[in-house]
């Protein structure tokens, strides 16, 4: 038996019952999405995927298989994003085989064109997993970006003093960012004191502290004396059991405190109105 | 070998680093300032290395040498207007410049110096 032939029949008997197996297939997948997505909606891209499907296994044009496989990775991107599992997906493609089986199980005939059939919807299953895969991977890049962008602010305390507010840990690739957005601040505003404020860092470890002394002595050769300030008790603990000497740095409790002695240093004194 | 002026502004020698730093006329500029410290008895030393952009550890070192020859004639070597890139390769070759001090450009480094004298 010719496998087109195979393929040809089962894409003719699936046109035939059309209605009755998109029918099936929305209801299985409609009970999988617990009200997700709206019903119409199922049936408009179960609709579509059908259809490529049928036209995939026709073999009747070459850019059925291309289009198939965009509308299987735009269904599993878009079931990402709304916080589907890629199970929740990849049942939802396979429950076809369920709905074309109750169709075909009493006719013996069509034995290997459903068999053919069952691994083509397990490869397009499969697609879906690795789609879900690559949409996550994505976001997850996408969300690292953005956080970097987001956690290094330098802000303007005084004139001549900026602070920058370190949120989350301290890795060497934002410790980089941040010194250099920290001394171009410091060229472009001609500040001269600098608070480095880590109430936001979770832990100081060796490693942490090193980045910290990096950036304290870049600033230094630029001109600009820092403070380091927010450290908690726990951090002052675990700083001290390390062994980690921060040499002459001026290190304080609170933002505040740095900023006192910053305005003193520069010659500012704070009075009551 | 291209030489490296030094200017002298009331008590202090300015020097101006413009062009891409050989280690020959690294020496030169030593020699060159050691004689003016001698000659003049200025009290502090400007060195610009605004218009640096590559720095390696022998202008590292040569940068704290001619802060120790000036200390020698009593004079103090402020630096002025490192760029932000240079300030991050010189930590990271763990060069902090001990003896000089930085000020982040001409005005605030005389500044510092007069404030001294």
């Amino acid at each position: 038996m010719d496998v087109d032939d195979t393929s040809e029949r089962m894409a003719a008997y699936l046109r035939d019952h059309h209605d009755k197996v998109v029918g099936r297939w929305s209801e299985l997948v409609v009970a999988g999405v617990r009200g997700r997505t709206s019903r119409e909606e199922v049936q408009r891209e179960l609709e579509d995927l059908y259809t490529l499907i049928v036209r995939v296994l026709s073999g009747a044009d070459d850019h059925a298989a291309g289009e198939l496989t965009a509308a299987l990775d735009e269904l599993s991107r878009g079931r990402a994003r709304d916080g589907f599992t890629p199970s929740e997906t990849a049942l939802g493609v396979f429950s076809l085989k369920e709905a074309v089986y109750e169709l075909v199980a009493d006719s013996a005939e069509l034995v290997p064109e459903y068999v053919a059939f069952t691994r083509m919807v397990d490869d397009l299953g499969l697609r879906t997993f690795e789609t879900y895969a690559v949409t996550r991977e994505q976001i997850i890049s996408d969300q690292a970006t953005a956080m970097l962008e987001l956690s290094t602010p330098v802000v303007r305390l005084w004139d001549g003093i900026i602070a920058v507010p370190l949120v989350g840990t301290l890795d060497s690739v934002r410790t980089q960012l941040v010194m250099e957005k920290l001394l171009d601040t410091l060229v472009a505003t001609g500040a001269d004191h600098a608070v480095i404020d880590i109430t936001g860092v979770p832990t100081v470890d060796t490693e942490v502290a090193q980045h910290l002394l990096k950036t304290v002595s870049a600033a230094r050769l630029l001109g600009a004396e820092c403070t380091i300030s927010g450290i908690r008790p726990q951090v002052a603990q675990t700083i001290v059991s390390l062994g980690i000497e921060f040499g002459d740095i001026a290190t304080k409790a609170t933002l505040a405190d740095a900023l006192a002695l910053a305005l003193r240093q520069a010659g500012l004194k704070v009075v009551p109105a | 070998m291209e030489r490296v002026p030094i200017l002298k502004i009331g008590e202090i020698l300015f020097v101006s680093i413009q062009i891409d730093l050989q280690d020959d006329s690294v020496i030169r500029l030593q020699e060159d300032l050691a004689d003016e410290l001698g000659a003049t008895g200025a009290h502090g030393v400007l060195i610009d290395i605004t218009a640096v952009e590559i720095v390696d550890s022998f202008i590292g070192r040569m940068l704290t040498t001619i802060g120790s020859i000036s200390r020698l004639f009593d004079a103090e070597t402020v630096l002025v207007g490192m760029r932000p890139a240079v300030a991050i390769t010189l930590t990271e070759l763990g060069l902090s410049l001990g003896g000089v001090r930085t000020a982040l450009n001409a005005e605030k480094g005389l500044e510092l110096l007069n404030g001294k004298s």
